[in-house]
């Protein structure tokens, strides 16, 4: 069974040395390592997003078929979700990802005064976003609606509160880009670090308004 | 060797970390990682198989003392004897040990890990770091699984597929933090498989040495691929539903409680996630299986894009038939019949693998080698599975057998069988993994009786299910009309008994291997992909340099070239003239 492999063994000197020589007779030319379209990062970063969309697409999925499976929805005798103060939000964390935005240009422009700037703008709409969020959850369960009252307040609870989780996780990317980028971290040669961050900012971002218009407005 | 070569070999090598932590316990490697996903699936093989011959004993002689276990103490047996509440444990456990803890770690994160990289031609994954941490997160899944043993009330009761309301709320089962920390386990173990999956498809699309193009990859590294693509996109949704049966458990919610609730979301959600998940297991089980037969047919793989095209096809079906375990539902039939069709549709794909895998075989100078029997095991296994299933995808049909021993059968046949594929890619690249043989011989003896038990135990089943023996049943003698069936209860024990049996000369051989087993030359097999021209066991970084791949990797037999095999990275023709 272990048979030597004789013809190997008698040309393996030869084969190194010809690891770059191009293959004659062999076929086309093999296309050279090339660098790669996608950085391994970004590709990581985009899976990982895929996952989080998946991970959202089930909630949503569960949230679409009990409230389509509810007689009345919202349930009589529980608070209003507000809609309002709630659109005020959805302006506010979509300016944040138009300064995500911007800080990510001029990371390319390599300005790292308007970087760091942007990355501080961006951070403070997230928090305020994230407060304002928190005032509101603070009013509801003072109306009473909790986590156990019906489903209504579950996949309320659930939802948002999930997203309100992964805002915060970015929120504290951000703040560390934020510091790095202060420290001129990103000034020299790469300007991927804040790319990655942005990438996952504008998913957050753009998350939302689903959920806004899917728990709040239908 | 030429100057760079060595230079190189000098550049990597001193990359390697010296001390026992790091290079055992902590490491980045990806070999290191693979084998010790291996052998966390190994040790869990055991628990689950144990818990198997637990039922087994149950169901062939209820409510007797079971020998040895007199020792375990109340309530979990009473002297011996197995309670029901422990009988719905045995089965629970064993099922989540063998599929989360055994067929996912060995395939998807031992081999996966172990083949990915080297067969590609790279030094090692994408991010090494995320893969250490993806091994240890799923230990740590483990340790949660086991520990949940020995809390108050026991582990999970609920079935597998811990269906609600029963899991819903503690005083159904009578488990509760049994069930919350099978609940956290899997939760974290999605984790573990998280990281994984980003790292292969990274991999994978990234670090393929030049030449390497798609439809020169194994096809072991294309069901890889594309099981990490399910992994990554199923098991979020997993999460997500067991995210919601916590708050139900904990936070006393009403996702899935019948109170406002809707059990019936709870089946829609675990079987979304479930039916990719069986393909999850399959798949890599497939990949290896072309691999090894193609490898000892001395042949190429009959119809290599078909077989890389019909696990693409797989993968998109596999989203849209999960309704076809819940025909009995109360779903719309209507639901159900397009159900059905996606269902026969899927059997297409796996058919076509099924025709290429005999036609590889057919004229091939086949080479009767270890992991060349236990290749063919697992497509038999996977004939009379796939063929049961087709009974059970229609809906008429599966009315009667619906959660009778048929369905046990099957699935047997199909995810315990591919505990053949594992065996026949521990087999086949033990040499590479550990640099010695294991001990053929020993290997045939444990293949005869594994095969032979393996279908004394599986086979009968499909009888018992068709004369209405319920699964999940504590005490079949409790009916009149099972009472026929006995004898044949006992028969299958006795076999599932000589079927574990039959694994000892498997640990045996596979300890003595590893210390004192025959030195594994760098290609014993004669093998073409990349891993068999690194040394065996490879250094870190794999390779002195990095491959040039010419070709695909089932070029056997080649007319015009000397020996049978040819190696991917082997040039030919004036170069390799020149260079002799
Ligand atoms: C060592 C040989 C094995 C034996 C003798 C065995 C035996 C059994 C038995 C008796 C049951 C209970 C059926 C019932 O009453 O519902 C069962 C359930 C199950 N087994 Fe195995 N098994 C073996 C290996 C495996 C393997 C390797 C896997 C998967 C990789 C597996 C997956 C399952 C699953 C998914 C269930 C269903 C559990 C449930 O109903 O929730 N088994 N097995
Ligand atoms: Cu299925």
């Amino acid at each position: 069974m272990a048979r030597e492999a004789t013809a190997r063994s008698s040309s393996g000197d030869g084969v190194e040395t010809l690891a770059h020589a191009s293959a004659f007779g062999g076929g086309p030319p093999p296309p050279s390592q090339a660098e790669p379209v996608i950085s391994n990062a970004r590709l990581g970063l985009m899976m990982f997003i895929g996952a989080e969309v998946m991970f959202f697409a089930g909630l949503i999925g569960a949230f679409l078929v009990l409230r389509l499976s509810s007689e009345v929805w919202p349930p009589p005798a529980q608070p209003r979700l507000p809609v309002w103060i709630t659109g005020f939000n959805t302006v506010v964390l979509l300016c944040s990802g138009l300064a995500m935005h911007r800080a990510s240009l001029a990371a390319r422009l390599r300005d790292r005064l308007r970087l760091s700037g942007w990355l501080l703008a961006t951070a403070v709409l997230g928090a305020l976003f994230l407060c304002i969020q928190g005032y509101e959850w603070v009013r509801l369960i003072g109306f009473g609606l909790t986590m156990r009252s019906g489903l209504y307040g579950s996949t309320f609870y659930a939802l948002i509160g999930l997203h309100g989780l992964h805002v915060l996780g970015a929120l504290v990317w951000v703040g560390v880009v934020w510091f790095l980028a202060r420290q001129g971290s990103y000034a020299s040669d790469q300007a991927a670090g804040v790319e990655l961050c942005a990438m996952y900012w504008m998913f957050v971002v753009a998350l939302w308004p689903v959920l806004y218009g899917l728990v709040y407005l239908y | 060797m030429s100057e760079a070569a060595a230079s190189a070999h000098a550049d990597h090598g001193h990359h390697e970390p010296a001390g026992f932590w790091s290079h055992y316990v902590f490491s980045t490697d990806h070999k290191m990682i693979g084998r010790q996903f291996l052998f966390l699936g190994l040790f869990m093989l055991i628990i689950g198989g144990t818990l198997a011959m637990l039922i087994r004993w149950q169901l062939a002689w209820p409510e007797t003392e079971v020998p040895g276990m007199g020792w375990v103490p109340e309530p979990t047996m009473y002297e011996g004897i197995i309670p029901p509440n422990t009988y719905n444990m045995l089965f629970t456990m064993h099922a989540t040990i063998m599929i989360f803890f055994v067929v996912m770690p060995v395939m998807v994160g031992g081999f996966g890990n172990f083949l990915i990289p080297i067969m590609i031609g790279a030094k090692d994954m994408a991010f090494p770091l995320l893969n250490m941490l993806s091994f240890w997160v799923g230990a740590v899944a483990g340790v949660i699984m086991v520990a949940s043993f020995f809390v108050v009330g026991g582990a999970a009761a609920g079935g597998w597929t811990s269906y609600t309301p029963l899991t819903g709320d503690a005083v159904f089962t009578g488990v509760n933090w049994g069930i919350n920390l099978w609940v956290l386990s899997l939760f974290v173990l999605a984790f573990s498989s998280l990281m994984g999956s980003i790292n292969y498809i990274t991999t994978v699309i990234n670090m393929r040495a030049p030449g390497m193009t798609y439809f020169r990859m194994p096809l072991s590294i294309w069901s890889l691929f594309i099981t990490a693509i399910l992994l990554l996109l199923a098991l979020p949704v997993l999460t997500a539903a067991l995210g919601m049966l916590f708050f139900d458990r904990v936070f006393a919610t009403n996702f899935f409680l019948p109170a406002g609730g809707m059990p019936l979301l709870w089946q829609h959600l675990f079987w979304f996630f479930g039916h990719p998940e069986v393909y999850i297991l399959v798949l890599p089980a497939m990949g290896v299986t072309s691999d090894i037969l193609s490898v000892f047919s001395r042949k190429p793989i009959f119809g290599y894009r078909a077989m890389a095209y019909s696990m693409i096809a797989i993968a998109f079906l596999s989203w849209i038939v999960w309704g076809h375990h819940m025909f009995l539902s109360g779903m719309n039939p209507l639901l159900g019949t397009a159900f059905m069709l996606t269902t026969m549709v899927i059997a297409v794909p796996s058919a076509i693998k099924t025709f290429n895998w005999l036609g590889t075989l057919w004229g091939g100078s086949i080479r009767f080698t270890v992991p060349l029997l236990f290749a063919i095991g697992f497509v038999s296994n996977f004939v009379i599975g796939g063929l049961s299933g087709i009974f059970m995808a229609s809906t008429p049909v599966d009315i009667f057998i619906h959660d009778t021993y048929f369905i046990v059968a099957h699935f047997h046949y199909v995810v315990a069988g591919i505990i053949f594929a594992m065996f026949a890619a521990i087999y086949f690249w033990f040499p590479k993994m550990f640099g010695r043989m294991m001990n053929s011989t020993w290997g045939i003896v444990h293949f005869i009786g594994t095969y032979i038990f393996f279908n004394l135990t599986f086979f009968p089943m499909h009888f018992l299910g068709v004369g209405g023996h319920m699964r999940r049943i504590y005490n079949p003698m409790q009916y009149e009309y099972l009472e026929q069936f006995g004898d044949m209860n006992v028969f299958i024990t006795i076999s599932a008994f000589l079927l574990a049996i039959s694994q000892i000369p498997f640990i045996v051989n596979f300890v003595w291997s590893l210390f004192a087993g025959e030195k594994a030359s760098e290609n014993p097999w004669e093998a073409n992909t990349l891993e068999w021209s690194a040394p065996s066991p490879p250094p870190h970084g794999n390779f002195a340099t990095t491959p040039q791949v010419y070709r695909g990797p089932y070029e056997y037999s080649v007319p015009g070239v000397e020996e049978d095999w040819l190696p991917q990275d082997r040039p030919l023709g004036a170069a390799a003239a020149t260079g002799h």
